[in-house]
């Protein structure tokens, strides 16, 4: 069964950069699915600059997702068919609408000029992870979610991956929640919360 | 506008990714919505062509019998002739105020599977095979001489037999193609008529008169037997022919000439109209198209039930895929409506390619048909199965897609998006 997520109170000011620190299991990705309207809570509410995501219909959370969030995951799930300038497009197409030379110019900005028109398994896996990265940021975010999103990487790529996130985010005035279980990331962040502390369910159950 | 070029580009590449079924399913779409649209067109035409145009006479008067057969036999030179009248019929019907040309014809005889009709210069001179219209001479041709052992050869039977005009050939007893029992007169091609696009294409004209002296040859008008002897003319009283081909004045005409003598009378068989004589073979037939509708439904059928299974059994691949389009924020009706688009895409490209599979068709179908009776059909001839056919089997693609779309559909984003490892 998967872990029950009960948090208390979790707010992040606009623009501004946080970590979580959780282990696998604890159910930080549940955390980041319902803040993201993939799941919804049974009880309580979720608001996304000022737009409550919790409460709404399914569709209108797709739209608000759409419009509001990117999502960086740790396996990237990046659509294996399509190129590196096709799955930032993707990310376009169903929120504020494809623009060519707004995606390629992220692609320029992660470092993938001469990339663009490579599928995702003819890319290293940092190569991939910067695809995610142009990807979440493709609507003009003001969240991005990212889920361990340097779990596949190597030290030195890990530490560049998360430079790059936390660089774009700011440039492009993005907040970002970032949940990870590596302290060498989390030494990142100025703000740094525990998962567990915040997951009241996590407390009241069995360890 | 731009979920639907997201849906669009989603399409393509699903396509071109399950290249090989998507090939074996538009292969399928492509026989079905040609098969139908050759079937329905073949239909049509067919009926329009024999129940129409190539006629050219009105009425056909023969021995008492089957009107189709007399038809048949006459117009469309198959089948056997029901039987011979008296010479003294035709001058009577010759001379009917209500009958503006009357043209005897003598048959039984063949070369090399043609037909040979005994007739007179009239077919020539008068007769219109479509309104207007007059058999012409290709270069170096004329009509035959009554007098002489001559004849005028259809453009096909030129094109089959190899025979040009000075050739000289032997008829042959009966209709058979493989008749072996050769007269021994030998007949002189004097001309080649244009090709017509009719059953006369088919046709060997000669004089009336040499079918009567043909060697072997007897005549039965007065209940006699009479065989002609050379240098000796025939005694009227004697002669007979198989059919009296009619031009009428009027419509009005044909009902009295029906009256007289298909109600009143009982020596002869009026044909008429030619046009409702055909019609009714085709409805007597009827039953032969609706089993041929019947076989193309099922393929259609089978090629929506294609496109389905084909769908489906990529939706279970493709479910990560969903599930990270949702995340992006696709809505789960435009993840539906791609698959739905996707099976139309694939109906509509099938549909396409179905113009080719009836091209193909029609084109066997009218070459067989050509060689056969002479009639030639259309292969470009509009018919609203080339409209509808195309548009029916889009939809039912697209109610096709609505099962692998509703699966789709159901995917459940969070479970897909978790890491597999």
């Amino acid at each position: 069964m998967s872990p029950v997520v009960n948090i208390g109170e979790f707010s992040l000011d606009t623009a501004n950069l946080a970590a979580l620190r959780g282990g696998s299991g604890c159910g930080k990705t549940t955390f980041l699915n319902l803040i993201a309207g993939i799941l919804t809570p049974d009880a309580g509410s979720i608001h996304i600059s000022g737009e409550a995501m919790s409460g709404a219909t399914e569709a209108a959370r797709d739209r608000l997702r759409a419009r509001k969030l990117g999502y960086i995951f740790q396996t990237f799930n990046l659509l294996q068919g399509y190129s590196a300038l096709e799955n930032v497009l993707l990310g376009m197409m169903f929120g504020r609408g494809a623009d060519r030379g707004a995606a390629e110019a992220l692609l320029e900005r992660v470092g993938l000029a001469d990339r663009m028109a490579y599928r995702p398994r003819h890319l290293s896996v940092g190569q991939q992870q910067r695809v995610a990265v142009a990807r979440a940021l493709a609507n003009r975010p003001s969240l991005v979610l990212a889920d361990e999103p340097t779990g596949n990487l190597d030290r030195r790529n890990a530490a560049a991956a998360l430079d790059l996130i936390q660089e774009v985010c700011v440039e492009n005035g993005a907040a970002l929640l970032l949940v990870s279980h590596d302290e060498e990331i989390l030494g990142r962040f100025d703000r740094v919360e525990d998962f567990a502390a915040l997951n009241l369910a996590g407390r009241e159950g069995p360890a | 506008m731009s979920a639907l070029s997201g849906i669009l580009l989603l399409v393509r590449r699903s396509l071109r990714q399950h290249a090989m079924s998507t090939s074996v399913t538009l292969l399928a779409v492509a026989l079905a919505s040609g098969l139908v649209m050759a079937v329905f067109s073949i239909q049509e035409q067919s009926r329009a062509a024999f129940t129409g145009g190539p006629a050219g006479f009105d009425a056909v008067l023969g021995a008492r019998g089957s009107q189709l057969q007399l038809v048949l036999n006459t117009v469309f030179h198959l089948e056997t002739s029901p039987g011979n009248i008296p010479w003294s019929q035709y001058k009577q019907i010759a001379d009917d105020p209500r009958v503006s040309l009357a043209i005897p014809y003598a048959t039984g005889d063949s070369y090399h599977g043609f037909r040979i009709v005994g007739t007179t210069e009239q077919v020539f001179t008068d007769f219109e095979y479509l309104e207007g219209k007059k058999f012409a001479f290709r270069a170096g041709g004329r009509a035959f001489d009554p007098g002489y052992m001559e004849a005028v050869i259809g453009s096909y039977v030129a094109q089959k037999t190899g025979l040009k005009v000075g050739d000289e050939f032997h008829p042959a007893h009966g209709l058979a193609e493989q008749s072996t029992e050769e007269h021994e007169e030998e007949y002189t091609v004097t001309g080649i008529t244009e090709t017509t696009n009719t059953p006369s294409d088919r046709v060997i004209w000669i004089p009336i008169e040499g079918i009567f002296r043909m060697g072997g040859h007897v005549l039965r008008a007065n209940g006699e037997v009479y065989v002609a002897q050379p240098g000796e003319d025939i005694p009227e009283e004697n002669r007979e022919v198989s059919a009296v081909m009619l031009k009428l004045k009027n419509a009005r005409a044909g009902f009295d000439l029906d009256m007289t003598i298909n109600k009143q009378g009982k020596d002869a068989t009026l044909a008429y109209p030619i046009g409702r004589v055909m019609a009714e073979l085709f409805d007597k037939i009827g039953w032969v198209n609706r089993v041929f509708e019947l076989v193309t439904y099922l393929v259609v059928v089978v090629s929506a039930a294609a496109i389905l299974a084909g769908l489906y059994n990529t939706i279970n691949e493709r479910r990560r895929e969903f599930a990270i389009l949702r995340a992006l924020g696709a809505r789960r009706r435009t993840v539906f409506a791609a698959i739905v688009i996707e099976s139309s895409v694939i109906a509509a490209l099938g549909s396409a390619l179905g113009y080719g599979v009836y091209a193909a068709i029609l084109a066997g179908a009218a070459i067989a048909v050509r060689a056969e009776t002479g009639v030639q059909l259309d292969a470009f001839a509009g018919h609203v199965s080339l409209v509808a056919t195309p548009v029916a089997m889009i939809a039912l693609g697209a109610l096709a897609g609505i099962v692998p779309a509703i699966k789709a559909y159901r995917t459940d984003v969070a479970e897909h998006l978790a890491p597999h490892s």
